[in-house]
């Protein structure tokens, strides 16, 4: 007998990539999608079976038992949910409280993962330059989708205490970031000309898109209970990603870019939240022992890679660094060429 | 002649057909005349005076230097997981602050070859002078002199992370910040690091305590060399006390804009920003025999009474360096 697998969030791009890869594998019997919108690009893959269910509302429960579900993959815990900050909030609180109260009153339920993110250590100058898991933030995120992932992450740490016989873990994934990046973050990289914090270059780390799927995959398909910190290998400042994407930046002071960014999100232009700014102005870096040693996986990407992809999937910027690059080695060409007659 | 031209029917040229019109090949074009430009000259007239002015071989230089910048533009170089640009720290950064360590404090270094040539080891030193240009001398010192040219990795106060440009150029240079999680991250890969225990306590005494250590906070950081098992390295510095001589704190003002303290020096802050070059004073830094860790057990660091016993003794070592060194001393600048 295979599994069932209930994956929530499948309208995202990642939850659909990551329903469509699991669906058809040896072993699983059925994927099951839920989420409260539409799929992404109007449907799912073949194999997935959509339900549409609303997670802040009880109905999931139903869905569970109905299917008799073993393993449930909780991918709805997003920073970028269209409608605004309440209710992203909801969904991704009461959301979770919703699916695990069902979770708890389903006894085949064998198995909970659940999508988190480095943004639970928050961004601060005064924390360590590197965390692990076990390190507490000075100060715990207080907004934003960082709040949200560390409320989560409580009610899914009750969730385990009460339900021993269910292997929970728990995926802080740094930035995902791929080709058709939907992230918060992958719409500032977007942006022509990158607004930045003026003496400040934040510390980045991203996951491929690929390596999150295939680590989602591992995790509901094999028992490794815990909490894993996942990143690429590597770190990538916010200068170097600006320059390796070819966009120039610009550096204001740190109140006048929160103004900047307060004013771009009520007109709608881009939306930079002030976590995000935290992110921006103080960066953040994981330690990723625990997930190569302890998990047993290594990203196949690291995270200069990772970028790469993303960056070659975006529009040529002002600045293509393949341009400069040329320039500088004609400029180094024509000093060799007048210098070795000479020689 | 122009009038006949002027006469002709005026012609429509299709904007295709000018090539300056397109916006593609301008970013090339500019560049490639520049280069050329460049190039011509250099060939020509100029290369010789360059040559001249420059010194030989300014060539080669030039050309690595125009290879440095094709890395920088392009975001083609590799920082740690602290921030740490070795490339950057090296051309740049230790660069700048050579001509200071050289030419204006003459800093003299003893016993470098008491740090270990690879491996974990932290370096604890005495702490003076109101800007921490002891810490930076001794980065460079370590780098220029040490055979291995090892980077210090620093353990600084927070107050330099909080700090815009400051904490940015502190994390570049492979700083990171006073905390046992950092320490046992870069003693575990092996750095040297280095720690300034005495903190505010020591670089912001008045200049009647010189050279009297202050207290070495809890002792954090012989718990993280018993953690890691790695040497001690006791480091004494003389010569940055009398950089700024700080005769007066003005500590309203330090406290309303949120620093531990804010000196007054006899130039500083009267002279304005003149009065902000330090004194050039002649340095001695002297590298301490290493007092190993690796014979306690790992868990000898809850033991307080070791901890604080072995903090004494490094303390008492750099006190008595310190001593050793100003006896010997002919003078404060020379």
């Amino acid at each position: 007998m295979g599994k069932v697998v209930l994956v929530t969030g499948v309208a995202r791009h990642l939850g659909a990539r990551f329903a469509a890869r699991l669906a058809g594998r040896p072993g699983i019997d059925r994927v099951v999608g839920v989420d409260s919108r539409e799929p992404w690009g109007g449907m799912t893959a073949d194999g997935v079976e959509y339900v549409r269910v609303d997670l802040r509302r009880p109905a999931v429960a139903r869905v569970i038992a109905e299917y008799d579900v073993d393993t449930v993959v909780h991918l709805d815990v997003s920073a970028g949910i269209q409608g605004g900050r309440a209710t992203a909030k909801e969904t991704n609180v009461i959301g979770t409280m919703q699916l695990l109260g069902a979770c708890q009153k389903a006894p085949g339920l064998r198995r909970l993962v659940v999508k988190s993110t480095t943004a639970v250590y928050g961004s601060a100058p005064r924390d360590p330059a590197v965390f692990g898991e076990r390190m507490p933030p000075k100060a715990l995120p207080r907004s934003g989708f960082g709040k949200d992932a560390t409320e989560v992450e409580g009610y899914v740490r009750g969730f385990a205490r009460r339900r021993p016989d269910v292997a929970v873990t728990v995926l802080r994934f740094a930035n995902i970031v791929g080709p058709a990046g939907d992230t918060p973050l992958c719409d500032y990289f977007a942006l022509p000309v990158l607004p930045t914090v003026l003496g400040r270059d934040p510390r980045l780390q991203f996951v491929h898109e690929d390596d999150a799927v295939a680590l989602l995959h591992l995790a509901a398909t094999e028992p490794r209970p815990g909490t894993y910190n996942v990143a690429g290998d590597g770190v990538l400042l916010l200068s170097q990603c600006a320059r390796r994407l070819g966009r120039p930046t610009v550096p204001l002071l740190g109140p006048a870019l929160g103004l900047a960014a307060g004013l771009a999100r009520r007109t709608g232009l881009a939306d930079i939240s002030p976590e995000q700014l935290q992110l921006l102005s103080h960066g953040r870096v994981v330690d990723t022992t625990e997930l190569r040693e302890g998990f047993g996986w290594t990203p196949t990407m690291t995270t200069p890679e990772a970028f790469a992809d993303f960056a070659a999937a975006q529009s040529g910027g002002l600045l293509p660094p393949e341009r400069l690059a040329a320039a500088a080695d004609r400029l180094a060409g024509l000093l060799t060429r007048q210098n070795s007659p000479r020689s | 002649m122009t009038a006949a031209r002027d006469a002709e029917p005026a012609k429509v040229i299709p904007i295709e057909s000018a090539p300056s019109w397109q916006p593609e090949p301008t970013g090339p074009g500019l560049s490639d005349r520049i280069a050329d430009a460049v190039g011509g000259a250099l060939a020509g007239p100029l290369g010789s005076a360059a040559t001249r002015a420059l010194g030989k071989g300014w060539e080669g230089r030039a050309a690595n230097g125009l290879s440095f910048l094709r890395r920088r533009i392009t975001g083609d170089y590799e920082v740690d997981e602290f921030g740490f640009d070795r490339e950057l720290t090296e051309e740049v950064l230790l660069s700048m602050l050579r001509p200071l360590a050289e030419k204006y404090f003459r800093v003299e270094v003893r016993g470098i070859e008491n740090i270990p040539a690879e491996g974990g080891v932290l370096i604890v030193a005495n702490h003076s002078g109101t800007i921490p240009l002891d810490a930076l001398m001794t980065q460079i010192a370590i780098h220029d002199h040490h055979p291995r040219r090892r980077h210090l990795r620093m353990l600084a106060a927070d107050l330099v992370f909080v700090l815009p440009v400051v904490g940015e150029l502190a994390r570049k240079a492979g700083h990171t910040l006073a905390c046992g999680e950092d320490a046992a991250a870069l003693l575990e890969r092996g750095e040297v690091v280095g720690v300034w225990p005495e903190g505010f306590k020591g670089i912001g005494k008045p200049f009647a305590e010189r050279y009297k250590l202050q207290r070495f906070g809890r002792g954090g950081f012989v718990a993280s060399a018993l953690r890691a098992g790695v040497p001690i390295v006791p480091c004494s510095i003389v010569g940055a006390e009398e950089t700024y001589p700080m005769i007066g704190n003005a500590r309203t003002l330090a406290r309303a804009l949120g620093l531990p303290y804010l000196p007054i020096t006899p130039t500083f802050p009267w002279l304005g920003p003149l009065g902000a070059i330090p004194l050039p004073t002649k340095w001695t830094i002297q590298f301490g025999e290493p007092i190993p860790t690796d014979s306690y057990p790992p868990e000898a660091a809850d033991d307080p009474m070791l901890v604080f016993d072995l903090t004494d003794q490094v303390r008492e070592t750099i006190q008595h360096t310190l001593y050793k060194l100003l006896v010997q001393r002919r003078s404060v600048f020379f």
